[in-house]
């Protein structure tokens, strides 16, 4: 479960990034996070993965409340996470296996682990016969099919994509919302950033609308607010 | 992470050691150079000590005794003599034992066969303990009542203290400088390293590696390098301290100064290295990859 409350947050160059989200989204949950750029959408995904600590309130990630976290205890946090972002962030030089492998032996994952967890992964977004491909020779689509499996692989309960349409065509796109909320029906909470508007509507889940920092708008169905500019 | 995973920090280490394989070129280079430079003046500073010791052995001060002092009265300076501070030990040598001495140096001069050892004093030669108080021993022998003239090597003696203490001085302060500036180029070479692979960082960190794991394979890699470099410098300083000792052994000019044989400085010289090199080498990774880790 994610649980922010009253959470402010204002950069050094005195932006006021967040001013008092209280939000929360149940285990199970598929939420779209909408808003304009600026909005602070951004921010509450580095809120939530640990890169940057709010100036104000609690934020409890779950079982972990990052205002009271040790440094020791934020990799802990992180491994219930798995990141989508926009530009994928594959490593060019390894194999679409040894992405996954990578992030299974940075938490401590052996490599029969590896060998069980992977295909089973990989079968899942649809790219069972492409574990030997570089990630250049995949299509857009397919890198960010990785990019989803690399976020599955170690089993994380919640998942944050960021923006993660971004980069495809809107046939892709729609190809991927599909694959997250398949996910999601397999029980992993998904939160995901978005500003595709025919996304957001087509599926019908729950969506926050961020504006200046505070949430304008916490519904089930589609977007309301104002103009969505990414 | 349980257990420590040896064989994959080694392997990326390894692996990050040939992928900018120039950098680690320099970064063993200047290990290496830092090394033999440190090494060169450390056995200049040994041999000079050595021979120090050599000759705060030999050394001696030699105290004549008032030609108007009877046998008697002259075996009598012994015990005040054995109680001036710095001296280990005192032996008699009379007029009759001297002149013996003296013909047995020169064994084929006939010119001094038929002289008279009353030409000669009785005199005392001293052993002493520290050469570096050599002038204050010399000057109380000297306040003995009944010593006459003192002979003591002090220009010698002064010589080789003086180069066995620039020798440490410039040692300490080039040891100094230079594991400074070994460390700073190894830290660079793996900053090098870590910025290259910084997206591989970013993800680890984002899927929760700890601190730790992302650490390893630089500090592998920073030990790596300062292993590598350290034996590389210890064959070079064998090679150079051999080519030395040979130079010196066979002048003329040097026969005096007795170099110390490599084979029994390896073990010490092998050890300072291999920890110097590792010091360097995991102290630069460290500091390396420290600024990647703080978020």
């Amino acid at each position: 479960m994610i649980r922010l409350k009253d959470v402010e947050m204002v950069y050094e160059n005195g932006t006021k990034a967040i001013q008092g989200i209280t939000l929360t989204i149940e285990d199970g949950e598929f939420v779209f996070l909408v808003g304009p750029s600026g909005s602070g959408k951004s921010t509450i995904i580095k809120l939530l993965t640990g890169e940057v600590e709010p100036c104000a309130g609690r934020i409890m990630i779950n079982g972990f409340s990052t205002s009271n976290i040790s440094e020791r205890q934020i990799p802990l946090m992180r491994r219930t996470l798995g990141v989508i972002f926009q530009d994928f962030r594959l490593i060019e030089k390894k194999t679409v296996y040894d992405n996954l492998a990578f992030v299974m032996r940075a938490v401590g994952a052996s490599a029969k682990e590896s060998r069980q967890r992977i295909p089973y992964v990989l079968e899942l977004v649809g790219l069972e016969n492409k574990a030997y491909s570089y990630p250049t020779e995949l299509s857009g689509g397919e890198q960010q099919r990785v990019a989803i499996a690399r976020a599955l692989v170690n089993n994380p309960n919640t998942v944050i994509a960021d923006e993660p349409t971004g980069n495809l065509d809107p046939e892709r796109s729609l190809e991927l919302m599909d694959l997250l909320v398949k996910i999601n029906a397999l029980g992993t909470t998904m939160v995901v950033v978005t500003h595709e508007k025919n996304l957001v509507d087509r599926f019908g889940k729950r969506v926050v609308t961020i504006d200046s920092g505070h949430v304008i708008n916490d519904s089930v169905g589609g977007y309301v607010g104002g103009h969505i500019h990414g | 992470m349980g257990r420590h995973n040896f064989g994959y920090f080694f392997h990326e280490g390894l692996s990050n050691m040939f992928s900018h394989g120039f950098m680690t070129f320099a970064a063993i280079g200047i290990t290496v150079a830092c090394l033999l430079i440190m090494g060169t003046f450390s056995l200049v500073a040994v041999n000079a000590n050595s021979l120090l010791k050599d000759l705060e052995q030999e050394n001696e001060i030699l105290a004549y005794v008032e030609e108007s002092y009877s046998e008697n009265q002259a075996r009598a300076l012994q015990t005040e003599l054995e109680a001036i501070p710095n001296v280990v030990s005192v032996t008699y040598i009379s007029r009759q034992e001297a002149m013996e001495n003296f013909l047995e140096d020169y064994p084929d001069e006939d010119m001094f066969k038929d002289l008279d050892p009353e030409i000669l004093r009785d005199r005392y030669s001293l052993k002493i303990q520290d050469l570096n108080q050599i002038s204050q021993t010399k000057e109380a022998v000297d306040n003995v009542e009944g010593i006459a003239k003192v002979n003591a090597y002090e220009a010698v003696a002064g010589g080789f203290i003086t180069v066995r203490n620039v020798a440490s001085v410039v040692c300490i302060a080039l040891i100094a400088v230079l594991f400074v500036v070994s460390v700073f180029i190894i830290s660079n070479t793996i900053r090098l390293t870590t910025f290259d692979r910084r997206e591989e960082i970013a993800i680890m960190r984002m899927v929760g590696a700890t601190n730790g794991f992302i650490r390893w394979p630089f500090v592998y890699e920073g030990f790596m390098l300062g292993l590598l470099g350290a034996a590389i410098a210890f064959l070079l300083q064998w090679g150079l301290y051999e080519a030395v000792a040979q130079g010196v052994n066979t002048n003329d000019a040097l026969q005096l100064i007795d170099i110390i044989s490599f084979q029994e400085l390896r073990i010490p010289v092998a050890a300072t290295f291999t920890v110097a090199g590792i010091l360097i080498g995991v102290g630069g990774s460290l500091s390396a990859i420290r600024r990647f880790l703080q978020v």
